[in-house]
Order: C-alpha cells, then sequence, then structure tokens
C-alpha cells in the first residue's frame, strides 16, 4: 500500500496556529510525566501504608487492607477511570458534584487520571510491600521486639528499611508500568502523549510518524526510569541478600 | 493503538517494497476476487449513518449505501458469493485501517478534505452536513458567541474539533475545549452538565439527541461553521475499485433509491428509540442527487 512520509510534519505550525506539531507533542510529553509522577507519589505512600497494615496482627486491618488491594487490583483500569471521571460527580451531592463539573476540564480530567492511576497501582505497590516484609526473616521483627520496641517502631526501624531495599527491583517494573498506563487517560480527553499523538493523526493523516513518535517518546522515558532505578537498586542492595556483595 | 500502527508501519513499508509501483488493475478488486471476502469499515454511534441497533446489528444510512456498493462490487467481479467482513473504526483509526488494509472501504460520517485525500482516496459524496451546536433547551445559549468562557465539548479526530479550537484562539473565546473519544461520550459530557454545549455535524447532533433519556430538552443550534462532505473512505490511487464504487453511488442517487434510503433515515422513527429526526432533505442534498460528485469543501 502507499504511504506519503513526511517527517517535516512536526516543524509544520499546527492547524490551529497556535504551536508547531512537535510542540504539541512536547505538551503531551510533559502531561504524561506530570500525571505519571504524581499518581507514582500517591502509589508509594498508599501502598506503603496498605502493605503494612496486611501484614499486622490486628486482624480487622489486615482484613480492610486486603479488601482494598483485592478492590483495586481486580477492577481493568479503564473502569475505573470511567467511574472515577463519570460516576463519582453523579454520586457527589448535588451541589458539590455540579461545582466539580463546572471547573476547568483538565483540571477534572487530571484529578480523576492521577486518583485512577494511583490507587490501582498503590494496590500492587501494596502487594510488593507485603511481599518485601513477609520475605524478612521472622528473627528480625522478634529481636526488634525483644528489645523493647513496640510494634509500629520495629516496623518502622527495623522491618521497613529492610524491606524496602529488597523490592527495588519490582517496584522498578511498577514505576515503568504506571508511566505506560498513563495512555488510558486519553479516553477521558486528557491530552497526554498518547492522546496528542492520535490528534497529530487527526489533525495531518500521518498515522505512522506520529505514532513512532510517541513510541520513541515512552521509551526514551522508561530508558531513562530504568536507569535511574538501576543506580538506586545498586545503592539500596543489602549484603547477603539477593545478589547483594 | 501505536504498537499496532508500528508494525504495520513495517509490514506496509516492507510490502511497498516488493509492489510495483503503478499496479494496472485494482489491487483491491483483486484482494476481493481472491479471497471471496470485502472488508467493511463501519461505525458504532454515528446514528443515523452507521451505527449498532439494539441487537447489535449494523444499520444507517451510509451503511445501507455501502451495502450497495457490495452489491456493484460482485456483479463487477462476477462472483457467485460475496463474503462481507464487518470492522468497527473510530474517528482515531478510520484512515490507519483502510491504509493498512485491515478494511476495503468505510462508509459512515468520514468528511472528505484535502489533508486527508493526501492519505486515502474518497468515493462520491454520500452526505453534506453543517457543523453546529446541541445544548440544553433551558442553557440561554443560541450560537457561538455564547460560547465564551464555557466548557465546550466535541469529539476527537472531527473537523469541529479543528474549527472550535481555531475559533477559540482567533476570537480569543476562552473556551475549554473537551475532546471526547466518541460521539457518545460527547453527549453523555454534554448531558452530565460537563460541558454547556457539544459542536458536531448537525445530523449527528439529530442523532445524539434521538438516543437521549428525553429527547424534548435538546436543541440543535447556532449558525453552520461549515460545510462539509462525507464520502465513502478508499485506498488511494485505487481508481479501478473507486469507479465501481463511485458508478453504484451514482446510480443509488440518480434512480432516486438513495432519497428513499434517506427518507427511511431521516424523516421516519429509527431504531433503538423509534424517535424521527424530522431532518428534511437540504438544498445541498438535493443538489448532490442531481449530480453525484466527489469534490470536498475545503
Amino acid at each position: 500500500m502507499t504511504y506519503q512520509w513526511n517527517w517535516g510534519v512536526f516543524l509544520q505550525p499546527s492547524a490551529t496556529g497556535d504551536d508547531t506539531y512537535l510542540g504539541w507533542m512536547f505538551a503531551g510529553l510533559k502531561m504524561t510525566l506530570a500525571l505519571s509522577l504524581s499518581a507514582w507519589v500517591v502509589a508509594l505512600l498508599l501502598g506503603a501504608v496498605v502493605g503494612v497494615l496486611r501484614t499486622v496482627p490486628n486482624k480487622t486491618l489486615a482484613g480492610l487492607a486486603t479488601a482494598y488491594v483485592e478492590l483495586f487490583r481486580n477492577i481493568p483500569l479503564l473502569v475505573q477511570l470511567f467511574i472515577w471521571y463519570f460516576v463519582l460527580p453523579e454520586l457527589l451531592p448535588t451541589s458539590l458534584g455540579d461545582a466539580f463539573k463546572q471547573s476547568h476540564p483538565v483540571f477534572q480530567q487530571f484529578l480523576a487520571s492521577m486518583l485512577c492511576l494511583g490507587l490501582f497501582t498503590s494496590a500492587r505497590v501494596a502487594e510488593q510491600v507485603r511481599a518485601g516484609i513477609n520475605s524478612l526473616p521472622r528473627g528480625q521483627k522478634n529481636a526488634g521486639l525483644a528489645l523493647g520496641l513496640t510494634l509500629p517502631q520495629t516496623y518502622r526501624f527495623v522491618m521497613m528499611p529492610m524491606a524496602f531495599r529488597l523490592i527495588v527491583p519490582p517496584l522498578t517494573s511498577e514505576f515503568l508500568n504506571i508511566f505506560k498506563n498513563s495512555a488510558v487517560c486519553s479516553t477521558i480527553g486528557l491530552l497526554e502523549l498518547a492522546a496528542q499523538g492520535r490528534q497529530l493523526v487527526d489533525y495531518t493523516a500521518q498515522p505512522f510518524e506520529s505514532f513512532i513518535a510517541v513510541t520513541v517518546a515512552y521509551m526514551a522515558i522508561n530508558v531513562i526510569v530504568m536507569t535511574l532505578m538501576k543506580r538506586v537498586e545498586d545503592k539500596a542492595r543489602v549484603p547477603g541478600y539477593m545478589g547483594g556483595k | 493503538m501505536n504498537k499496532i500502527a508500528l508494525v504495520a508501519a513495517l509490514t506496509t513499508a516492507l510490502s511497498a517494497a516488493s509492489l510495483p509501483a503503478h499496479a494496472q488493475e485494482s489491487l483491491t478488486l483483486k484482494k476481493i476476487k481472491e479471497t471471496g471476502t470485502i472488508s467493511l469499515g463501519h461505525r458504532e454511534s454515528s446514528i443515523p449513518f452507521s451505527y449498532y441497533d439494539d441487537k447489535q446489528q449494523v444499520i444507517g444510512y451510509s451503511h445501507e449505501l455501502m451495502l450497495k456498493v457490495v452489491d456493484a462490487v460482485q456483479a463487477e467481479l462476477k462472483m457467485p458469493k460475496i463474503n462481507t467482513k464487518l470492522l468497527p473504526v473510530t474517528s482515531a483509526n478510520r484512515i490507519t485501517l483502510v491504509q493498512n488494509g485491515s478494511v476495503d472501504i468505510e462508509c459512515g460520517s468520514t468528511t472528505n478534505n484535502l489533508e486527508r485525500q493526501k492519505q486515502v482516496g474518497f468515493s462520491t459524496t454520500i452526505f453534506v452536513i453543517g457543523t453546529r451546536l446541541m445544548v440544553k433547551k433551558t442553557s440561554g445559549i443560541n450560537d457561538f458567541p455564547d460560547l465564551a468562557g464555557k466548557n465546550v465539548v466535541t469529539t476527537a479526530g472531527t473537523t469541529s474539533e479543528r474549527l472550535i479550537r481555531k475559533m477559540n484562539d482567533e476570537k480569543n473565546m476562552g473556551m475549554n475545549i473537551i475532546s471526547a473519544k466518541d460521539h457518545g461520550e460527547s453527549f453523555l459530557t454534554l448531558e452530565t452538565g460537563r460541558a454547556v454545549a457539544f459542536m458536531m455535524d448537525d445530523a449527528l447532533l439529530y442523532g445524539e439527541m434521538a438516543k437521549a433519556k428525553r429527547p424534548g430538552d435538546w436543541a440543535v443550534v447556532g449558525k453552520a461553521q461549515s460545510k462539509e462532505a462525507y464520502g465513502c473512505m478508499l485506498r488511494k490511487d485505487d481508481p479501478g475499485f473507486k469507479k465501481v464504487v463511485d458508478a453504484a453511488l451514482t446510480k443509488a442517487m440518480t434512480s432516486g433509491e438513495a432519497e428513499k434510503i434517506y427518507a427511511k433515515w431521516f424523516m421516519n422513527p429509527i431504531p433503538p428509540k423509534g424517535l424521527n429526526l424530522g431532518m428534511p432533505l437540504s438544498d445541498e442534498m438535493k443538489e448532490l442527487y442531481k449530480a453525484p460528485n466527489d469534490k470536498a469543501f475545503e
């Protein structure tokens, strides 16, 4: 089939005249980075708390944490996004829901996307944290308690520092996933990288150039993340444990 | 989706290299003859052009015309039987799917414009529309200037999106433009109060109205911002196939058949709610039926 390649399309002024198409791609890249990084902060904080709660002796707390993980891990990301964006505002009190819906669309889309991605990923991070804690020898917890530390202190000073150093490699995967999952947010109209790529197709009818550019941009993000996380991994490695010196 | 496109790009690049640059006969017709199958692209929610009814069957004005084309192709190739493969497409992927050969012909609600002509071919025009606004009757919005500073929704990848962004920029109207994924989602955005107006092709707006919970609450208003010609999308540089398609469509229009199909979809109750769009034949459409052509308006 015939296809007219035109890489110069990125330097052309955009159809709306406010920027070049390359500028659109950068705007999308910035949105993807802002969304993914803020969602990652949410995911790490919530995931750490929920992961710890899954391992505590208190049955109620552990049960609640398990329910949280199963809820957010077992519903498809896209469905969760639509619930946050379309359904939740309708369930709020009318005045609050209307105030949200009348606000700036980018704010609405960003907030819904950040919560959705953050909570979805937090359930996965929680599982990594739990696995990390459970992989520690029982003696460590007992030693902490025997030294007179309370249970929260044992978690804070003995188990968490160890667990987090052990789970850097699986956390790297989750960190990479959050950038790739952020593309789902284009379905509610958030103009992130994938959405800008699609817009470029609509406006210029040059699908291959724009999708290749989007692919390269995602790969660049992930190579940078992998390189950074490799350094963290090397620094955090525990001597005597899996691959540690 | 971008991965699929990448694979498509690579295969296209490879196959393009192995094919003669200017095949004399129509590659599309040859493919249909060899496989016994024609692949039809349709829309999922472009009422009343191409959409699913409540039994998930594809129906609509454009779809009926496309079936006329299929009959003509079958007759042209003298095939005793022709299999049809239906593939749903979206505003965003339709051009790629036609180019990479997944779809042989797409009749839905695709505007024929010069930019797209660089990538794909278009048949004789099948419909002429104007881009206008749908608003809640009680909203007090009557035309485009009333939209300044408001949230406005349109469907991503459409000509309306381009027009309203341009208008926003040129006239400094401070509108917040929401680009929804398809017409159904655009209307949902309007219905839930996220946007005060939905800009789209007028015929599609009437179509969304027919789906609404309370159709009487909504109105289509405003001066048309552009005239657009809908055509069936084909692969570029395949005059053999285009000739068969154009002949079938021209025959349907000049014989009065198309006008009957028009009446069925625009002046009579249609699925899924049995609502009548009540859109009389416009002067542009009358002209088109008299003298079918494949000219783009922009």
